[in-house]
């Protein structure tokens, strides 16, 4: 195998702790306690050897990254090895002179996350009460700042109906870029699927509204659509590929090719703590695992978007299939691609919201209901 | 001229949210944005490095005439600098 490319970006979770327990958390299932986090110099280590490695981007994410003391400390390790710094949030805990204190240490840009643009349902979905008075309140310091602004929002049955009023926001909060990304079925999102996953007719009127929102937009904000990929019987080039173009270091240390690699077994991802970066992007056993083709079985093997979905993604083979190395199911070439149709067929219109379980240190902790109604 | 893509007045500047950067590891010239990398090709960084809100794409355009004489500065340069205006760079 030829030598891979440098590592554009670094995802830092810095925290799995979270005052929001949002049920479609990209964080694992299993969440790392706070007791096992990295400390500051550690952090400080891992940016100053990513930045040597080629990472010029890192979200500062979490969990809340704001509830580490530390994360001035750790931003301007970050802007130090020259890397482009954003914080990633849910606003709660921000106040002006946090933002301050971070802006010095060399942040660049804020995104910030919004379960629903009615704050009683995005109070609901992220299972915190006055949540959504927290985000309004951070959004103005953030602009005030003269920070860019990002809004992410993950969509699902209980608010794709409603991506109109989202957009709205955006605007009336003066936001540089919506991120508009639909659940991915993982982790909290798959323990919650049955509740999160939306209909193909949700779905479609969706998109139109994006279409017709981004014609009539100034340019700003940027709408970006990210793609459910149950849908349209094509899988997603997770990642950029496996150990291509970015790398996510877990709150204890350990390194994994995307977020939810986690859920493999068997893959035995290695921690910074143990081998340096550059090791572990270059040579662990973990990165090489699933890298460009070789690992392959058909049809992706012999087919031609191979080097263009990379076989989609492998987390969601493995919990589909019990294999990581089947096609991603959500590939119409797949064998197993009737088990997303399935799920698609079964997802009704009109039918009632379903309870889902809100994400929680020590899982399945407290069953909440859906909306009523 | 008959097509003239960026005015020749417009005193083209970065973003704020915009940081140009070399990089060593992959010896390029980069600027970088939130959620986003621009890799600048040949002179690129050189033009970028001109866009500090005061000269005007005229006079950047001259500038660069004189430092790289027989380079196709004038048909190129506006066009670069319009482009990167487009995709949120430079205002």
């Amino acid at each position: 195998m030829s030598v891979p490319a440098s590592p554009w970006a670094l995802l830092a979770e810095l925290t799995h702790a979270c005052p929001l327990h949002c049920p479609y958390c990209s964080n694992p299932v299993d969440l790392t306690r706070r007791s096992r986090e990295l400390g500051t110099a550690h952090w400080a280590e891992v940016m100053r050897q990513a930045g040597e490695l080629g990472v010029v981007h890192t979200h500062l994410s979490g969990g809340e990254p704001l509830l580490r003391p530390d994360l001035e400390q750790i931003t301007t390790a970050a802007e130090t090895a020259g890397i482009y710094t954003q914080l990633v949030t849910s606003g709660v805990g921000l106040d002006a002179d946090r933002l301050a204190a971070l802006a010095d240490a060399g942040l660049r840009s804020v995104q910030l996350s919004v379960q629903a643009a009615d704050p009683r349902a995005n109070d609901r979905i992220a299972g915190r009460p006055s949540s959504f008075t927290a985000k309004e309140k951070a959004a103005a310091l953030v602009r005030d700042a003269g920070l860019p602004l990002g809004l992410n929002v993950v969509l699902h049955r209980e608010n794709l109906d409603a991506i109109d009023a989202v957009i709205d926001l955006g605007v009336v909060w003066d936001v540089d870029r919506i991120e508009l990304a639909n659940t991915q079925f993982y982790g909290w999102g798959l323990l919650n699927r049955t509740a999160l996953l939306p209909t193909p007719g949700q779905l479609a009127r969706a998109r139109d509204t994006v279409a017709r929102r981004r014609a009539g937009l100034p340019g700003r904000p940027e709408l970006v659509w990210v793609v459910p990929d149950h849908f349209d019987g094509v899988a997603k080039p997770c990642m950029g590929g496996w150990g291509a173009v970015s790398l996510t270091v877990a709150p204890d240390g350990t390194v994994l090719p995307c977020p939810a690699a986690a859920s493999l077994p068997d893959l035995d991802p290695p921690n910074v703590l143990d081998h340096p970066l550059d090791w572990i992007w270059h040579r662990s056993p973990a990165f090489n695992r699933y890298r460009g083709t070789d690992w392959m079985t058909e049809p992706c093997r012999s087919c031609d978007m191979r080097t263009q979905d990379f076989g989609g993604c492998r987390c969601q083979a493995y919990a589909l299939t019990g294999d990581a190395t089947h096609t991603d199911p959500a590939c119409r070439l797949s064998p197993d691609h009737a088990l997303v149709r399935s799920l698609v067929e079964h997802s009704e219109e009109g039918a009632p919201p379903k309870p889902w379980v809100h994400r929680r240190a020590g899982r399945r902790a407290r069953r909440c209901p859906g909306p009523t109604g | 001229m008959s097509t003239q893509p960026a005015a020749a007045d417009w005193r083209p500047a970065l973003v704020p949210a915009a940081v140009l950067r070399h990089d060593p590891v992959r010896g390029a010239d980069l600027l970088l944005l939130p959620e986003r990398v621009v890799v600048l090709q040949g002179r690129g960084e050189v033009v970028v490095g001109l866009c500090d809100g005061t000269r005007t794409v005229r006079a950047i355009v001259e500038e660069l005439t004189a430092r790289f004489p027989g380079a196709p500065v004038a048909d190129e340069v506006p066009a670069f600098l319009d482009g990167l205006r487009r995709e949120g760079c430079l205002r």
